[in-house]
Formats: structure tokens, sequence, C-alpha cells
């Protein structure tokens, strides 16, 4: 890949705007609630973009152009059966309790509905999640531009993490959404050309899907039993495992999302912020599974031995690498190292909220004024870049560690969906019943995941994919929660009706639609989103 | 507080110019679908009309936002 002067060029400018942004800004955060919540008064549109931005991620496009090329088309199976359904679920049932009951974080919901405890242990664990994913992010990128372009490791986490430090302290949770909204549009104009040029040359999506392995290009179809495809699971491991309980568990509880949908100016906008998000985010295949499908036909070596610049990760940059000439090579090499710094921003924003509000606040400085806070807020922001470094060196270590934290992460999100669900929809679920189940939950995927792994020759837990035990693993760790919850609240003292107003189903205010345009409407744009993705399921079969 | 349709407008017109410069001086050529196709020039121009969208996007809700400051002065 020769990277020319212009590449340089364009690479100079997006790091200029992302920081003129944070200093333009700098200027509005004035309270705690500037910096944290964008004092609750971005239009939806916003919202909507940075909501799906802030998960575009490395993992997000290198990613899932690796795993296209890896699985093919089931790789879609994250998109139209599993973020979708999810984001619906949130913005139609789930938004109203978190935006109505003013909490400002995830943790937060948790204390009101349940105890401290459970808050605690939220808190603490999705702290701890975020600068490590922060950090995974951070490696993953000077990984990507040594193999690229050559450049030191040390010099692309530094410089990296100085710019996205530099803008998020300045503006905050705003700078922050400003910037996954400039990075959404750079990152679909920057690959959208690879997928056309791509298509075009390959002969149209017939052609290259006859020249793709057998069920390659089937989302369905092959799915009656795990052997039967590319991905070693049978439809109803996708439907349980991937589509409800990993998604749901993603999508309605990750504090990272949800964060940009409690800055938005009232409720409707808070709903509408994950149905705008959906609406792209069905289309996005075409710009990150699709060329890894393309990649396996171009390189068809793509995954094999162990040449690192031929990992099925490298699927994106090999083809940035054959169809881009130097300048809008420059451009796809930004909108990855946007892609990377919006994933790291995201998840500071997030550490830096929860830990100044539910941390902090609550064990160390109780009634400080508003200024401490935001002060706080604008170190742990520094602090948490701080620790990101760390991780990336100790991932750096091996790169073993890295697929087991990914695993890790798992752990919490399954079961503290099931807690939500029985939180929100349930008036008898018990605080104590909740911690204890979020405990177990999180311990059944511990011994789930042990079980599968060891011994590494023959583990007691066998599946013909890393992919399928995740999927089992989340379910299995989501039924024990589920099930634990249910069974303790029935011996353990419920809190009084009184105490959950707006929190639980049934005690929310009535939430009146009827004067809303249609395209404003959260029920509406539902429906129209849902059949959408039905019909590319259909399509796809 | 910020519109933030300027930044962008303005991040695609100043990206959209440094392309199609290069794509002038140096057309840098591929092939699509055995044609060459000057891949700069071209996405250099729709990025651009992309930004000019944006900013014209900004600038009618930055007159309709003035108008309304003069109805209540």
């Amino acid at each position: 890949m020769h990277v020319g002067f212009v590449d340089y060029l364009i690479i100079v400018v997006y790091f200029l705007f992302v920081l003129g942004i944070g200093f333009a800004l700098k200027k509005q955060m004035l309270s705690s609630e500037d910096f944290f919540l964008s004092g609750r008064s971005i239009p939806s549109w916003i919202t909507g973009i940075a909501f799906l931005s802030a998960n575009l991620g490395a993992i997000e496009v290198m990613g899932m152009a690796g795993n296209g090329a890896k699985y093919g088309i089931m790789t879609a199976h994250f998109y139209w059966v599993g973020a979708i359904p999810a984001m619906l679920f949130l913005a139609v049932f789930m938004m109203p309790f978190y935006y109505c009951s003013k909490i400002r974080s995830v943790p937060e919901y948790l204390k009101l509905r349940f105890n401290e405890a459970t808050r605690a242990l939220n808190a603490i664990s999705f702290a701890v999640m975020t600068v490590l994913m922060s950090g995974i992010n951070m490696y993953a990128m000077a990984l990507v531009f040594r193999l690229l372009l050559g450049w030191d490791m040390n010099a692309s986490i530094w410089v990296s993490a100085a710019v996205v430090l530099a803008y998020t302290a300045l503006g905050g949770l705003t700078s922050s959404i400003y910037n996954e909204v400039l990075q959404f549009f750079l990152i679909v104009l920057g690959f959208l050309p690879l997928t056309v040029i791509g298509l075009i040359n390959l002969g149209g999506w017939q052609a290259m899907t006859a020249k793709l392995p057998a069920g390659f290009s089937n989302l369905w179809m092959h799915t009656a039993s795990a052997a039967a495809n590319p991905m070693g699971v049978d439809w109803m491991g996708i439907v349980a495992g991937l589509g409800f309980v990993l998604s749901f568990g993603y999508w309605c509880t990750d504090f990272l999302v949800i964060q940009r949908a409690l800055a938005a100016e009232d409720l409707p906008a808070a709903q509408r912020t994950p149905l705008i998000a959906a609406f792209p985010k069905v289309l996005f295949p075409a710009i990150t599974v699709l060329p890894g499908m393309m990649a396996l036909v171009l390189f068809p070596q793509i995954g094999q031995g162990n040449d690192p610049n031929m990992r099925y990760d490298m699927a994106m940059p090999l083809l940035l690498g054959k169809y881009y000439p130097t300048g809008m090579l420059g451009i796809g090499l930004t909108a990855m190292l946007a892609s990377f710094m919006s994933g790291m921003a995201g998840n500071i924003t997030a550490f830096n909220t929860v830990w100044t509000y539910d941390i902090y606040r609550n064990y160390f400085a109780k009634d400080k004024t508003d200024h401490h806070y935001l002060v706080v807020g604008r170190l742990a922001t520094a602090g948490g870049i701080l620790i990101s470094i760390f991780t990336a060196y100790f991932v750096m270590g091996s790169e073993s560690i890295m697929d087991y934290m990914q695993a890790i992460f798992g752990f919490f999100n399954a079961p503290l969906f099931a807690t939500f669900l029985l939180g929100m929809f349930w008036k008898r679920a018990t605080p104590w019943a909740a911690f204890s189940g979020l405990v177990l939950g999180t311990l059944a995927a511990a011994v789930h995941f042990y079980m599968s792994s060891y011994p590494s020759e023959a583990p007691a837990l066998h599946f013909s994919s890393p992919m399928a035990g995740n999927f089992w693993r989340a379910a299995t760790a989501w039924a024990v929660c589920f099930v634990s919850t249910i069974i303790i609240s029935f011996f353990t003292k419920a809190k009084p009706i009184e105490e959950l107003q707006g929190l639980v189903w049934g005690t929310a205010p009535g939430i009146s639609t009827a004067n809303l345009a249609w395209y404003k409407n959260p029920i509406v744009l539902a429906i129209l989103v849902a059949l959408f993705a039905l019909l590319c399921n259909l399509i796809f079969w | 507080m910020l519109d933030l349709r300027l930044p962008i407008g303005a991040y695609f017109v100043i990206n959209s110019i440094i392309l199609v410069v290069a794509g002038l001086i140096n057309p840098g050529e591929i092939q699509v679908a055995e044609k060459n196709l000057n891949l700069n020039l071209v996405w250099g121009l729709v990025m651009g009309a992309f930004g000019i969208f944006m900013l014209v996007l900004w600038s009618t809700e930055k007159n309709k936002n003035s108008a309304k400051s003069k109805v209540q002065e």
C-alpha cells in the first residue's frame, strides 16, 4: 500500500476538525449536566446517528468485514435478527423508563429500582469494561497502522489517545456525540465506493456468490442443523443466543449507547434515537459484511496460514489497498482511524459519567458543588484514557488475552438484560433477588466459559465454532439470572409500590403520541424499521 | 449551541477540494468494468455535493433563527 502526501494531508485535516469541534464546544460546558448529558438538548437526528456511531468501533468495521469473509452473509444476522429487534424494543418499551426517571446513567436506574448493591456491582463492572474496551480499540488501531503503514505502535497509541483526550475533556459528551456524527458520514462516504466498485468488478451479486463456498450467500436456508452452515450454529442458537440475549443485552442495557439517547431533547426524541439509528443499521451490512465477502473472492488465501497481513480482520484494509488510489486511500484510512477513535471516545465518555456519578459522588465525595463534579469529570476522562493506554500495552503482550477479554465482556451483558427485563416489567422483582440473580448469571457464564475452554484438547462442552459457544453461553447466563431472580424474589421483600413510580411497567404516566406527525411518531417508525429488516431477511433467505 | 451541520459541511467541502485537485493533477485511474475511472475526481465531487447540502441546511436554519429573534425583538 503506497501512502502519499495527499493521504497524510487528509488525515491531518481530520485531526484539526475533531479538535476544532472540541474547542468550539468548550465554552458551553458550564455545568456537569452539560458535560455528562449535553444538557438534554440535542436533536434526535444527531443523537440517533451518534447512537449508531458510538458502536462503530474497530470491532464493528474490521470485525464484521472479517466475519463476512469467514462466515459469509450469515454475519448479517448480527444486524437483521440481532441489533434491529433489540433497538426497536429499547425505543418502544424501555426508553420511557430510562428517560422519564431522569437518571444520568444506567447503574443509577438500578439504584432507584433495586438497591445500592446492584448499582455498585453494575457500575464497577461497567467502568472496568469500558476502559478495557477502549484500550482494545487503541491496540487494534496501532496494530493495523503498523501492518499497513509501518507506523510505530507507541506513536499511534499516544497520538490517538492525546487527540481523544483533548476533544472529550474539552467538550464532554456533546463533543463526543458531534464527532461521532462526523465520523459516521466519513465512514459511510469513505467505504461506500469499495462496495460499488467491488460489486461492478466482480460482475454483480450473483456472479460474486457463485465464486463463494456453499452456504455463504444464505441467511437461514442452511440453519436446520449446526453442521450445515459456515457459522456452525442452528437457527435456535441464532434466535435465542444472538437475536434475543446477546443483542438485547447489549443494545438495551449498555450505557455506552443509551447515554446518547439520554442526551435527547425530550422523550419522543429519546425514543426516536434508536429508531433513527436503526434505518442506516439495516443497510450497514452493505459496507461491512459485503466487502468481507468480496475480499474472500479477491484474496482466496485470506484466513489461511500465519501471515498477519492475511488475517480475516484485514479484509477491509486489503480492499482499500486494492481499489483506492492515493487520495481516496487517505479518506479510507481516515475513516478507519475515525472508527477506532469513536470506539474509544464513546467508551471514555460513558466511563467518566459512571465514575463521577455512580462511584465518586456516591462513595467518595457527596454534596460537593456542581463545578467540583465537572472538574472530576474532566480528570476522569484523563484517568480513563491513561488506564486504556496501559490496557493497550497489556493486550500487546499476548494476542490471546484480547480474545479472552472479548469473551469476558459477554459475562456481564447477558445476565444484565434479564435483570432489566424483570425490573421494568415485573413489580414483584425484589432488590436482593436482582443482585443475587446478576451474580449467579455472571458465574454461570464463567463456568460455561471454563467448561468450553478446558481442557483445551477436549473441553467438557463442545461447540463447532467459537461463535456458537458465545451464543449458547449468553443464553445460559441469561436463563440462570432470569430464573434465579424470579425464585429468590418470592423469598425476599419487595420494594413498596410508592417507591417504584415511573420505574416499572404500569406505573409510568401514559405517553401520548397522537399529536406527533407520523415521521416523528416512534411507533410508526418502529413498524417501518421492522418491515424493512424483515424484507432483508426474506431477500437473502 | 454550535450547529453541527456547519463543521460537517465545511469538512466535506475541504476534503472534496483536496480530492478533486489530486484527481486533476494525477488521475491515478482504477479499472472499473474494464473502463478507467478517476475515482478521486468523481468521489471528490460526490463528497463536495454532500458538504454543500449540509451547508445549505445550516444557512437556511440560521436565517430562520435570525428572523425569529428579530420578531422577538
